[in-house]
């Protein structure tokens, strides 16, 4: 862990902080240009659609810190968290470009709420997208105050002084100059700003658009990157929590006597919490094995193939998220009308670190939780109100987190420990076993889609009714030049309405946009092949009113040497489009399947994405064939099974995540867009997946499937 | 409990632990060698993979009687001070990985699998890390870094 000293906030580098605490924070920065940055944040900021805590926050609020030391050290303070998707790296890279600074010297702090400005959470792929803007805005301001405060020491005109390095010249007398550590030494300058700053234009990058070594990579590849489990305070023990074996069962009768009496144990009961304590994980997973219980009987009897009848029963009411000129007037003027149902199972998040925190309770009796975490500011509040406390009495600090994918914005597991270290008296930790894991994921919900769509002779699509059961409203909404459609959303993965679900559903990696744009780009796909077109020809024809997508389209097109054919070309490729966090994507996959045994072995895909400006390409391009192969899971195998409230699958052995043998060849193309601002990079690819390599599968082999996943079973019966 | 030699990273213990505790826990939680995950306790994701007397074993599932007498590398071990071992240095040229939980583990994997075939093609990276699972999808990254390091002077590597 990294020591704090007078000079800077943090040492050389990045990382996280557990040493100091807020006053320590205020002392540190008592001295140097603290930018305090409130900018009114966009809409999806102010409400969003995943509020775990349900907290209320005052707005505008503040949302970036950037602090100048005397030793010209920059410190970003954000309330992000590095899930592996690089905002460690990325997000200094957009301050060290507004500030005129080396790369070098910026420092981050990242997830900590004692030191970071509230964030609600790293999800959505917001975090270049929304809180970038906001941060290059509090740098360029931080530029601006230093350079203001330059002319007066310099005696010369502002409009006449450059930055380089942190050294500010005067252009007309290189001999006269001052570095930002010499403006602020000894002062205490705070600034609190709202509004617009003076950005510095693409064109002028130095900084964002490069890709500088990744700031994690040493501290992953020699095991001292520190995650959630691994921090151990003096004294700490490890919590194992008895468990339900099925969700909503009740606990009959316990017997803990047989744990109790190994050597170092200790049986803490918290409320609805009983838990076994040993300083070792081993020997506390052992007693845990002697606690004897009884549960009484599940409520639910859904198991994987009843719930889509189960869902079309008791999801809410719909609500039109798109509506145009009407759908059955649209309907009168098509030769062709194809009506499909959709279906796609729950899947799991199953990050490779299962959830982790360690509590402690220091001598002034405030609560710290290390935490893995994608959302350590509502988990605060979350904390604090399971304990009864203060917020301020209680500190989240967010070290490295082992994958999140929207998993880990339940952090069930930081209140468990912060109980348990309350009533233990003693640190506390718990870090779930890959069963917890799979019992209390919250799923990607299990979903129903139906779509019945019409061409006409011109082969345009004439009329689109769209209706999605379950996942939600992300990517349900088509664009494509339809004059008459009418999209209708039932329930959603941020809430379990009517108790539609058996268990806990959740955000995961673009929720709910991998099944809508399954869905979709499966349909568009059948309506191309009613109207006897190749896929990639028919849909350039259906987007005539969307240059921005037909310019992804072409791009993936070019890359891949497509040549059109009708539909099946026996060739196996297949094409998908999808809009997501702002970016547009065109994917194209070729496969190969054994029509003996339905298997799907996917051999190449081609990414293209507009995603504006892209601030560190190989950081994008990462998450890009990131994006793909974690698509490959849902798309062929990951399909959570239950039955009766019991999660059947309870570790990899039966749950299948993609593995090195399934990862094709996959090229990807970033369009160059400098006029469009940066958009989202962690999620927009992998919506394309299910449905490119759906469409390739119907294509090799004539096989249309139409639930996910596609698994070798739902190929062979869907072969004619 | 009994008495268990075992040298860990060159350094000789002797560990007065039950036989049949996993070295992945006695590891982290005696050593403080946190380096080696927990991922899933089954012998089925390869996070929590060491290198013991030159093959590559899953910690979760090996009890300590296994490694008494033998010589255990973890992922503290592979660097000579600042210096990376060659799959190292290929995981931080190649981008192979993202959140790095997996990381220690497949770098222990690759270090195991050149040991014991220097030269491997690409088909032969995959096939011999396939009991390694990865949920970022740092597959290609890792291959190659795997790939690279097996082209890099030897100058590391598992003791």
């Amino acid at each position: 862990m990294k020591k704090v000293n007078e000079e800077m906030i943090v040492p050389e580098g990045w990382g996280f902080v557990d040493t100091v605490d807020r006053r320590d924070f205020l002392k540190l920065t008592s001295s140097g240009l603290l930018v305090i940055f409130a900018l009114t944040p966009p809409e999806g900021m102010l409400r969003p659609v995943w509020n775990p805590a349900g907290i209320q926050r005052p707005s505008p609020d503040f949302n970036a810190f950037v602090h100048i030391g005397a030793n010209g050290r920059v410190t970003v303070l954000v309330g992000k968290v590095e899930l592996g998707q690089g905002v460690m790296t990325s997000l200094p890279q957009l301050a060290a470009e507004e500030l005129h600074v080396s790369l070098a010297s910026v420092d981050v702090v990242l997830g900590d709420t004692d030191l970071c400005p509230f964030d609600m959470g790293t999800f959505g792929s917001l975090s270049v997208r929304t809180l970038g803007p906001v941060l290059r805005a509090a740098a360029a301001e931080a530029r601006t105050v230093l350079v203001q405060m330059a002319a007066e020491k310099l005696g010369a005109n502002a409009a006449d002084l450059e930055v380089k390095d942190g050294v500010i010249t005067l252009q007309t007398d290189r001999s006269k100059h001052v570095t930002y550590g010499e403006l602020t030494a000894g002062k205490r300058i705070e600034r609190r700003i709202e509004g617009k700053a003076a950005l510095e234009a693409v064109a002028n990058f130095k900084i964002v658009g490069t890709s500088p070594p990744r700031r994690d990579a040493i501290d992953k590849v020699t095991g001292r990157a520190k995650y959630a489990g691994d921090i151990v305070p003096p004294g700490a023990l490890h919590a194992r929590i008895v468990r339900a074996p099925a969700h909503g069962v009740q606990l009959t009768a316990v017997d803990t006597k047989a744990a109790e009496a190994v050597p170092g144990v200790r049986v803490i009961r918290d409320g609805e919490i009983i838990a076994v304590l040993h300083e070792h994980r081993d020997e506390a997973d052992r007693a845990l094995r002697l606690v004897k219980t009884t549960f009484g009987p599940a409520p639910s009897t859904l198991d994987e193939r009843t719930i889509f009848a189960h869902l079309e029963q008791s999801a809410p009411e719909g609500r039109a998220v798109a509506e145009g000129g009407n759908v059955a007037d649209g309907e009168k003027s098509a030769v062709q009308v194809v009506e499909q149902k959709y279906l796609k199972g729950y899947v799991a998040h199953a990050p490779m670190e299962t959830h982790s925190a360690v509590a402690a309770v220091g001598s002034d009796g405030r609560v710290t939780v290390w935490a893995s975490t994608q959302t350590p500011f509502p988990l605060q509040t979350q904390v604090a109100r399971a304990l009864k406390l203060p917020t301020e009495k209680v500190r989240i600090i967010t070290p490295y987190v082992g994958g999140g994918f929207g998993g880990k914005s339940a952090s069930q597991q930081a209140i468990e420990a912060a109980r348990l270290a309350v009533a233990a008296g003693k640190p506390v930790r718990v870090v779930w076993d890959r069963t917890e894991e799979f019992f209390f994921d919250t799923f990607d919900p299990a979903a129903v889609i139906k779509i019945r769509a019409g061409v006409d002779s011109a082969k345009k699509i004439v009329s689109w009714n769209y209706e999605v059961i379950g996942a939600g409203e992300r990517g349900s909404q088509q664009f494509y030049d339809v004059a008459n459609h009418r999209t209708v959303v039932r329930g959603g993965w941020n809430a379990n309405t009517n108790g539609m679900h058996p268990f806990g559903i959740g955000p995961w990696r673009a929720p709910g946009a991998n099944a809508n744009t399954f869905a979709r780009e499966v349909h568009i796909d059948m309506l191309a092949q009613k109207a006897g077109m190749d896929p990639v020809g028919f849909r350039q024809l259906n987007l005539t009113k969307n240059a921005r997508m037909q310019r992804v389209l072409q791009a993936a097109a070019d890359k891949f040497g497509w040549q059109p054919q009708q539909l099946p070309s026996k060739r196996g490729f297949g094409v998908a489009l999808g809009d997501d966090a702002g970016t547009y994507v065109a994917t194209i996959a070729q496969v190969k399947v054994d029509p003996a045994t339905g298997a799907v072995q996917v051999v190449r895909v081609v990414c293209a994405q507009d995603m504006g400006v892209v601030v560190n390409p190989d950081g994008a391009m990462q998450q890009l064939e990131g994006c793909i192969t974690m698509g490959l899971g849902y798309t062929l195998a990951e399909e959570v099974r239950f039955k009766d409230g019991v999660v059947l699958d309870k570790n990899f052995p039966t749950y299948h995540l993609p593995r090195f043998s399934w990862v094709p060849r996959i090229e990807g193309v970033l369009l160059n867009s400098p006029d469009l601002p940066a958009q989202g990079g962690g999620e927009p690819a992998i919506v394309t997946v299910g449905a490119a390599v759906a469409n390739a599968v119907y294509d090799a082999i004539g096989a249309r499937v139409v639930q996910l996943p596609l698994t070798p079973a739902r190929v062979k019966a869907a072969m004619v | 409990m009994r008495s268990i030699s075992v040298t860990v990273n060159g350094v000789p213990h002797q560990l007065a632990v039950e036989e049949d505790r996993r070295l992945l826990w006695v590891l982290r939680d005696d050593l403080g060698l946190t380096g080696t995950k927990f991922g899933c306790g089954v012998s089925a994701c390869g996070s929590c993979t060491v290198i013991v007397d030159g093959k590559a074993v899953h910690s979760c599932v090996t009890t300590m009687k296994a490694v008494d007498g033998k010589h255990v590398t973890t992922i503290e071990g592979l660097a000579n001070g600042d210096h990376l071992s060659p799959v190292q240095q290929g995981f931080v040229d190649h981008l192979g990985f993202q959140c790095g939980y997996c990381t220690p583990g497949m770098i222990m994997g690759g270090t195991a699998l050149l040991a014991n075939n220097p030269k491997p093609t690409r088909e032969e990276i995959v096939k011999g890390m396939e009991g390694h699972l990865c949920r970022c999808g740092a597959h290609a990254g890792i291959i190659d870094a795997i790939a690279a390091a097996s082209h890099a002077p030897s100058t590391g590597g598992a003791k």
